[in-house]
């Protein structure tokens, strides 16, 4: 790019920056051990207004990260992951809301993580990073806070293992937040979504060069092993339909061929996938990922009565699920509603016609996408931020994402 | 929309405070009047998305699901109230509808467009499936599939089992009290489990 007053597109929060927040406090964390110190690398969008009662903290899910919206000057083509949802005039509208995304503990994208020099050891972690969940990432967002000087958020925001977090939030610091927005969520994972992170987690470590996590003194990276448990994440992020649709049988030949190399579309654009993921993410983050999503069970501590559970909750709640989304499949919000209904809780929940699978909640969908934006016109009223100045917008994100593979747009739970 | 001439007398029937599930609920225009005037929470449940969204709007608790079979998600004796307003009609299992009703509120309330409506019966007398301003399908496009008369619904408050507390026949917002069946355009029914 040659240009440096490229054009913005319209609804974009344009260039920005991530921060860096230091926090030197141990952090105990829920699997006994504690974290002596850690950093985490955020980016925001929008002003917090005088009253500080506009922040929106976004939360990601596995593989996301701190960049939620904009452009990095390095990368202006790249729009953050969530660029169709955040931004001035969009659903979540930073003409309003100040909002945060960040990267979570033991990320790959800046935050303290595995690969990060462990200061004991003047080493990197690798396999002594501890295991962190939910509960830890939910801490560590309020100190963030702590630090950004936002006492109470208008919202805790997140998809997937994201909306987790979000719903989290509502238990973990009910005084701390007036609404959650859980989207494509469950209030557990279930046996057969632990059984698929399972395998993923065992295409790593039998990686050789995975070295017990500490392939970095090692010079290497279990690629293979990683490039295995994307291709099987990517299946199950997208519905069968779409699948279908997108690549049904063709096969790059003109016919058979009769060998085991790749052939069929769908193994090329996989492969793809795969490849690619094991270049920018980090084995010991994907395993800690997975199991965070494992160990999350709000009900667990109430005997597993979610309803109890929740009675804890002071925000009020939107939910959101896809039609085909059959990783995180629309009867596991409605547990969530059921529960929050049982008790006496105040919760809106949309179930989306889409015909993508789990990944729907990072594309474009008018309906979707309006309705959001209708219940962040709620949240503003409710917290004083203010009416949308200007028609909302919709888009942003390829809505043909896996054409030609390239430039394409991946989720994950 | 033809104004809403039962939400009045639903407001009227509903104490301060009660807890309140609207069945079909639109755009939330009788949960956000309930709230208003008589300060009551609930939800609303609702199949179409873009009344789902018309309700997020309008700033009311909306479920999106359908009610045939959604109401599994509220347990016995959760509501004070339980209302379907104009979309009795529309359901393929209008009983069982009813039945569920009875479990999950202390009280429930169904208004319907009377079908024994002397227009109606005009209409059907000329040969020809009504038309109006409460029913204004045509026969093959129509969500309505079960419509019904006055008396046709206090017989299915019976072979349910509801108790009919209250029943008024509105026409244009005023109680029949002559015919009603014959002059009276949409059915009001008051009812609880009976004991």
């Amino acid at each position: 790019m040659s240009t440096t007053n490229a054009t913005i597109a319209p609804g974009s929060v344009g260039e920005v920056v991530p921060q860096r927040a230091a926090f030197a406090e141990p952090l105990a964390l829920k699997a006994g051990r504690a974290l002596s110190g850690y950093e985490l690398v955020f980016e925001t969008y929008g002003e917090l207004n005088a009253a500080r009662s506009n922040a929106v903290l976004v939360c990601h899910a596995l593989s996301g990260n701190h960049h939620v919206a904009g452009f990095h000057r390095d990368n202006p083509g790249k729009a953050g992951w969530w660029d169709n949802m955040v931004g001035p005039g969009k659903a979540v509208d930073t003409n309003r809301f100040f909002v945060i995304g960040l990267n979570n503990l033991g990320g790959c994208h800046g935050s303290t993580g595995p690969a990060s020099i462990d200061p004991a050891t003047g080493k990197r972690y690798g396999a002594s990073f501890p295991v962190v969940t939910v509960e830890d990432w939910v801490e560590s967002q309020a100190r963030l806070l702590d630090h950004l000087g936002v006492r109470r958020l208008a919202a805790a925001m997140g998809g997937s293992l994201g909306g987790m977090q979000a719903l989290q939030w509502t238990l973990s610091h009910p005084d701390r937040i007036a609404h959650a927005v859980v989207i494509a969520a469950a209030p557990k994972l279930s046996t057969q979504n632990i059984a698929f992170n399972d395998v993923a987690r065992q295409a790593i470590v039998s990686d050789p060069d995975f070295h017990g996590g500490d392939f970095y003194s090692h010079n290497t990276v279990p690629a293979r092993g990683l490039k295995l448990a994307r291709m099987l994440g990517h299946i199950t992020y997208l519905s069968e339909d779409l699948l279908g649709s997108k690549f049904g049988r063709e096969i790059k030949g003109e016919d058979y061929g009769f060998h085991y190399d790749v052939e069929f579309e769908i193994e090329s654009y996989l492969r793809y996938q795969g490849d690619k993921f094991a270049q920018i993410f980090d084995a010991n983050t994907y395993l800690l990922m997975t199991k965070a999503l494992d160990y999350f069970d709000p009900a667990r501590a109430a005997d597993g009565d979610l309803a109890r559970a929740l009675g804890a909750a002071q925000a009020q709640f939107f939910l959101a699920s896809f039609s085909s989304d059959w990783r995180f499949p629309p009867e596991r919000s409605r547990e969530v509603v059921e529960a929050l209904v049982k008790a006496g809780k105040s919760v809106s929940y949309a179930e989306i016609d889409a015909p993508h699978g789990h990944d729907a909640f990072l594309l474009d969908n008018a309906l979707y996408h309006r309705t959001v934006a209708a219940y962040f016109d709620r949240i503003a009223a409710d917290v004083g931020a203010g009416a949308r100045a200007r028609p909302l917008i919709i888009g942003g994100a390829e809505l043909e994402e896996m054409k030609g593979y390239a430039g394409t747009r991946e989720a994950e739970p | 929309m033809t104004p809403r001439f039962d939400f009045d007398l639903i407001a009227s029937w509903i104490p301060h405070g009660a807890r309140v599930l609207d069945l079909g609920c639109g755009d939330g225009a009788l949960l956000a009047e309930l709230g208003e005037r008589r300060g009551s929470a609930g939800y609303g449940v609702e199949i179409d998305g873009e009344r789902v969204l018309a309700a997020v709007s309008r700033g009311v608790n909306v479920l999106q699901m359908n009610l045939e079979s959604g109401l599994s998600t509220f347990g016995d004796d959760a509501f004070d109230f339980v209302i379907l307003s104009q979309t009795l009609q529309a359901m393929r299992r209008a009983d069982l509808v009813l039945r569920e009703m009875l479990r999950v509120g202390r009280e429930g309330i169904v208004t319907f467009p009377n079908f024994g409506y002397w227009r109606h019966r005009l209409a059907i007398a000329r040969g020809r499936m009504p038309v109006s301003e409460a029913l204004p399908y045509q026969w093959y496009d129509t969500p309505n599939i079960h419509l019904c008369t006055v008396k046709d619904f206090e017989d299915l408050c019976a072979t349910v089992g509801a108790e009919i507390l209250d029943e008024r026949v509105l026409h244009e917002g005023r109680s029949v009290q002559v015919l009603p069946n014959l002059r009276g355009s949409l059915g009001v029914f008051r009812f609880r489990r009976r004991a």
